[in-house]
Formats: structure tokens, C-alpha cells, sequence
């Protein structure tokens, strides 16, 4: 016999209602896409936590390396201008 | 109108019958499937089908008006009394065994369940509407695996065409048509079963060409289940299913 | 990671790494993490993973024997739950390099091992009960600590398994309380599942924590949260309520309130068995990797065939 094969692993993304984020539920391995979808249907759906569901091969995932975080996101940190806290409203204006 | 009622009762009960059956058999593969993924996606399919044979005793008790429940016709009758098809027993055999019986019983349960959503019986044409959409996915997931097994390995291939070839006799009675579905047809409470048999044989041979199999010839046919006149598979399962319910008449569970 | 790695930024590693560890911070599959921690991860989940798989047995093995259509719709959509559960460890495991085929060939050879209770036969339907109450009881005292695990990915499917979990408890201790309301015999059926799974449900949290071998490294990194005794007791003091509002017995004539540590003590628990059954001596060790070896093989062609498929279709396609 061949050397076993449990198919190929897939990452499965819900969102739980229109209007909302797909958010990353879990894995589940299938060896073509329509399986990889009905397996995530079958796995991750199954108390109605879905309205849409992305599946993605694991492989094709391109992830950032935890080694350059401060690289990546350190300098993000000082830029607090990028939030609206950072400005002074006037007394008595009222926000838009 | 008793009669009517009559009629809708056996009615409901063999569709009750069937999916009870089939999901039997669908629920002994739970452990046994041939990857985790699939053994899930089996027992939502057996899930699905408790569910509709519940709702179908449930419509069946209430028909009948005496007060018995659906436990009563699922656990209490004898091999004699149940009327389902055939097909719906005939044992899981190995996993192509099961995906044919699979793509036979859903792809004929679509079409009766498309005309039955049209029933001037609201019960039944609300009960079928809710069913199709199961029964949708069972098709898809069904014929998805019958092509990946006809166009898979030569092994795979040979499995699913045997299956095919084994179940074959079985399919006929899918549209066995007697006084009771003439006359549930004639008052646009029932469907008419008949008319289903192309549409049926159309959406196979399609599903098998393009897995690159071969439809057997016609040849017999098998019927009997609706008449209660079963296969030896039955018995045994009701063996096991009702042991509980017989050995302790008494207990509630 | 390098094995050339200089000592001295490995231990810069790890003590960056541990520090994180105790302010709270989650460990992600790509971050940088001891080997140690790495294994005993692996360890762990994929042994929770396997009870979770092989604990479909001992619970399907009367699936097609359930006295009534609730009790069959409702344990079929238990085991399954398991079977998902199963499924959302192995990809836990996953994250940190481990294939599920490697994860499966450690289970068949016994290299990997599954929660010691489902050596245990289910002779009754009571014993359907039994596993939901007690079994799944005890299961869920310690998957609740295991939400706040160090490991993400652990911790993201321990959490998502409470949540489907709450109705499990449930589920077998309505069974035993059905049956306690009903005949002699079905009362008697309840008690003995009771006597058998009793002790065995108490060693499902293993060893004390004065015998306990992985312990200490396990706590430093915050990957088990509470030691195996205070989690016993947790399940105890639980349980032995709920057993007298139905009216059954604990099968310990040793239990008793401890008025000073407001908890209950119990007898001392036959360690003895414990060991023989993870070395392989229960009745239904043999009997459980061979069904799984028997279902894995007979999928192999399906699997092959599925692969097969892709294979032709990429071809096709290109």
C-alpha cells in the first residue's frame, strides 16, 4: 500500500452574518476545493455559525515572521496621529 | 374525507420510513469512516434524515389521531410493518457502496421533494420545502465523490461501478406507483411518482458519464418494501435498532 | 529553528520567550519557542486529540442501539462534536510541525497514547449516561482551565470546544436521571454504570500531583493551568451533588465533606489499575486500535482515490 495520505490541509474562514468579517475557524483537510468547502460546511457551520465560508489552501498563506515584528509593527507605535484621540476639539463642538 | 386522511397517513409514514432506515445505516459508519472530515459529513447526512423521519412520524401520529408516537412506529413495529424502499436498507458495504446509495436515494428524493413542495397539503408542502434544502447538499456531496471515485484509481473505479451495478435492481421501486400515490397524485396532495423516473435516469447518466461510468442495462426489479415485503438486511437492523424498546416494554428512555 | 544556534541567544531566546510566557502573552505557531515546550505540546494535544477520536467508539458502539429518536439524534450529534473536536486538535497539533498522518501512524503504534477511560467497555445503555455525566464531566473541568493554555492555537480550539461541549454533561446526566425515575431495572442499570465509571473517571485526572512526571515544565509555561488533584476535586465536589439529587450512590464508602477544606475526600483510588491499563492491560485497548486501524485502512483507497482525482483534474486544468 502507498504511504498514507490524509489529503491536504486547508484554512477555513466564517463569517458568522453578511456584514461582518470572515474570521479564521480552524483547519480541515480535503484533497480538492469543493470537498475543502463541504468539509468546512460540515465541520464549522454545523450550529448555524455561518452565512459564507472561504477556504484556502494552508501552503498558499503567507505569513509575516515573528522575527521582524519590530520591523513590521514597531514603528506603527509612535504614529499617534493616526487616531483621532490625538486631537484637541474645541469646547462645546459637538462631533460629526 | 377519512380516506383522505387515511391516504396521507401511509403516506407520511413511508417517507418517515425511509429516512429512519437510511439514517440507520448512515449512523453505523460514525467511527468508521474512511477520514475524520468524511466521518462528519456522514453523520450530518444521517442527522439531516432523523430529523425528517421525526418530522413525518410526528405528521403520520397526528394523521392517525390516536395518540401513538413517532417512537412508537419507529421502535414498535415489526419487519412486516415498515414501508420503506428498498434501497434505503441495503447495507453500508464498503464506502462506494454507501456514496451510490447516496447519490440513488438523494437524487430521487430532490425531484419527489420538488413536486412535493407544490402539495396543496400544507404540512406535506412545508415538510418538503424544509427537506429539499438537505437534500441539495446530499446530492452535491454525493455526486462529488462518485466522480472522484469513477475518475480516481482503477480501484476506486472498479468499487464505484460494482456499487452501481450491485444497487441497480433496487432503483426501480423509487417509482413504484400504487393506489395509494394515484390517488394522493390525482388531488395534487401527492406526486406523481412516475413522472420522476426520467428526470431521475437524466440527472445519473449524467452524473455517471461524466465520472466516466457506465449506466448498467436495464434488466429486473426489485420491489416489495412498500408492500412491507423486505430484503433479510431489515430484520437484523430492527434486531439491534428495537432491542431497548422490546426488552424493557415498560421503560421510558 | 537552527541547531547551530549560539548558546548564549538561545538562552537570550528563552528567557524572552519565558517572560512572555508569564505576563500572559499567547505563543503563536511562528514565534520562537523552546523544543521542549514544542514536544511536550504535541504530546499533549495530539493525545487529547486521539481520546477525543477513539472516544467515538465506546459511545457509537450503541449508537445503532438508542432506545428512542431523541436519544439516537442527540448521541450521534455528540459523538460527532467528538469527532470535530478530534479534528480541531489534530490542526492544533498541526501549527507546530506535526502531519496528522504522523500524528495517526503514533496513535496505531501505540508511540502516542488516548485517555485511559475509553479502555473501558460500554456494556449498558447506562454507561451512554455514564460517559456524558462523568466522563464528559471530568472532560470538561479540565478543558475549562485549558481555555487560558499559553499555546494559541491550543487555547483558540479548547475554547471553541467548551462552547459545543456545554450540552454533552447534560446529555448523560439526563439519560441517568430518566432512568433513575423509572423501573427497578432501569435504576439498577444506572447504578452499576455508576460503580464502573466512577474510579475511572477519577483517574482521568491523572496521577497526584506528587507523582505527576510532566508536570513542572508544563506550569512554568503556563500550558497546564491547575495540577491534576485540585481539578479532581473541582469535579468531586461537583459531581457528588448532582449524583444525590437523582439518587445514586458514589461508589465510595471513604467519600466524606471536609468541613476544613470545604471540599469532599475521597478513598484512595487503585493506581495500581491506572498503570496497568496505560500500559495497555484493559479490556479494551487491543480492541480500539484495531477498530481505528481497521477503519483507516479500509479508507485507504478512498483516500488514494480522492488524491488520484486532484491529480487528473490539475493536469487537465493546465
Amino acid at each position: 500500500m502507498a504511504t498514507d495520505t490524509q489529503l491536504d490541509l486547508w484554512e477555513v474562514f466564517i463569517q458568522s452574518r453578511n456584514g461582518s468579517h470572515h474570521t479564521h475557524a480552524g483547519s480541515v483537510h480535503a484533497s480538492d476545493r469543493k470537498m475543502a468547502l463541504q468539509n468546512a460546511r460540515d465541520i464549522y457551520t454545523r450550529r448555524g455559525e455561518g452565512s459564507s465560508i472561504w477556504v484556502v489552501p494552508a501552503n498558499s498563506i503567507v505569513a509575516s515572521n515573528p522575527d521582524d515584528a519590530d520591523m513590521f509593527f514597531d514603528p506603527a507605535d509612535d504614529k499617534v496621529y493616526r487616531h483621532p484621540t490625538f486631537y484637541v476639539m474645541p469646547e462645546g463642538a459637538k462631533q460629526i | 374525507m377519512a380516506d383522505i386522511n387515511e391516504l396521507k397517513y401511509t403516506y407520511s409514514l413511508r417517507l418517515a420510513d425511509n429516512a429512519w432506515i437510511l439514517s440507520h445505516r448512515l449512523s453505523e459508519w460514525c467511527s468508521n469512516g474512511p477520514f475524520l472530515e468524511e466521518d462528519l459529513a456522514l453523520t450530518n447526512i444521517a442527522l439531516d434524515l432523523i430529523g425528517r423521519a421525526q418530522a413525518f412520524y410526528n405528521y403520520a401520529a397526528e394523521l392517525e389521531g390516536k395518540g401513538r408516537t413517532a417512537d412508537d412506529w419507529a421502535y414498535r413495529r415489526n419487519e412486516r410493518q415498515y414501508y420503506n424502499n428498498l434501497l434505503a436498507e441495503m447495507p453500508n458495504g464498503n464506502f462506494a457502496d454507501t456514496i451510490a446509495r447516496q447519490l440513488f436515494m438523494s437524487v430521487y428524493e430532490y425531484y419527489f421533494f420538488m413536486s412535493l413542495q407544490n402539495s396543496k397539503d400544507e404540512t406535506f408542502a412545508a415538510l418538503a420545502a424544509k427537506t429539499l434544502k438537505e437534500v441539495k447538499y446530499h446530492i452535491v456531496h454525493a455526486a462529488d465523490w462518485v466522480v472522484r471515485l469513477g475518475d480516481g484509481t482503477a480501484e476506486s473505479h472498479n468499487k464505484i461501478q460494482q456499487a452501481i451495478n450491485g444497487l441497480w435492481m433496487y432503483t426501480g421501486e423509487l417509482f413504484d406507483t400504487d393506489e395509494t400515490d394515484i390517488m394522493l397524485s390525482e388531488q395534487g396532495i401527492g406526486v406523481d411518482n412516475q413522472s420522476l423516473q426520467t428526470l431521475w435516469e437524466t440527472h445519473i447518466s449524467e452524473v455517471l458519464e461524466e465520472a466516466t461510468l457506465k449506466i448498467p442495462e436495464a434488466e429486473y426489479m426489485q420491489t416489495g418494501g412498500r408492500q412491507g415485503i423486505h430484503t433479510e438486511h431489515l430484520g437484523r437492523m430492527l434486531g439491534e435498532m428495537q432491542y431497548l424498546q422490546r426488552a424493557y416494554p415498560d421503560a421510558k428512555w | 529553528m537552527s541547531n547551530n544556534t549560539a548558546p548564549a541567544i538561545e538562552d537570550a531566546r528563552l528567557s524572552k520567550f519565558e517572560e512572555r510566557v508569564q505576563k500572559g502573552d499567547a505563543i503563536e505557531p511562528r514565534d520562537w519557542m523552546p523544543e521542549a515546550y514544542r514536544k511536550h505540546l504535541i504530546r499533549q494535544i495530539s493525545q487529547h486529540a486521539h481520546s477525543e477520536v477513539i472516544g467515538m467508539q465506546p459511545e457509537g458502539n450503541w449508537i445503532t442501539r438508542a432506545p428512542s429518536i431523541r436519544a439516537k439524534q442527540i448521541l450521534l450529534a455528540k459523538i460527532q462534536d467528538e469527532g470535530g473536536h478530534g479534528l480541531y486538535l489534530y490542526s492544533a497539533a498541526e501549527t507546530l510541525g506535526i502531519s496528522r498522518e504522523d500524528m495517526i501512524e503514533q496513535l496505531q503504534t501505540g508511540k502516542a497514547k488516548y485517555s485511559n477511560i475509553f479502555n473501558y467497555p460500554t456494556l449498558t445503555w447506562a454507561d451512554i449516561g455514564a460517559i456524558g455525566w462523568l466522563v464528559d464531566g471530568a472532560a470538561i473541568v479540565n478543558q475549562v482551565s485549558l481555555q487560558r493554555t499559553s499555546y494559541g492555537p491550543y487555547s483558540r480550539a479548547m475554547v471553541r470546544i467548551c462552547k459545543e461541549e456545554s450540552f454533552h454533561q447534560r446529555q448523560g446526566y439526563e439519560i441517568m436521571a430518566t432512568m433513575m425515575k423509572g423501573t427497578a431495572e432501569q435504576r439498577e442499570m444506572a447504578q452499576d454504570a455508576m460503580n464502573r465509571w466512577w474510579w475511572p473517571s477519577l483517574m482521568m485526572f491523572g496521577p497526584h500531583d506528587s507523582d505527576s512526571p510532566h508536570s513542572s515544565d508544563a506550569f512554568r509555561w503556563k500550558i497546564k493551568r491547575h495540577s491534576n488533584d485540585e481539578l479532581r476535586t473541582k469535579f468531586i465536589d461537583k459531581t457528588v451533588q448532582q449524583a444525590e439529587v437523582i439518587g445514586l450512590t458514589i461508589p465510595d464508602p471513604e467519600l466524606k465533606w471536609n468541613e476544613a477544606t470545604g471540599h469532599y475526600d475521597h478513598g484512595e483510588i487503585n493506581w495500581d489499575e491506572f498503570y496497568r491499563v496505560i500500559k495497555g492491560n484493559g479490556q479494551c485497548n487491543k480492541q480500539r486500535i484495531a477498530h481505528h486501524k481497521r477503519a483507516h485502512d479500509d479508507g485507504a483507497w478512498v483516500r488514494e482515490a480522492a488524491e488520484a482525482y486532484k491529480v487528473k483534474q490539475a493536469v487537465k486544468n493546465n
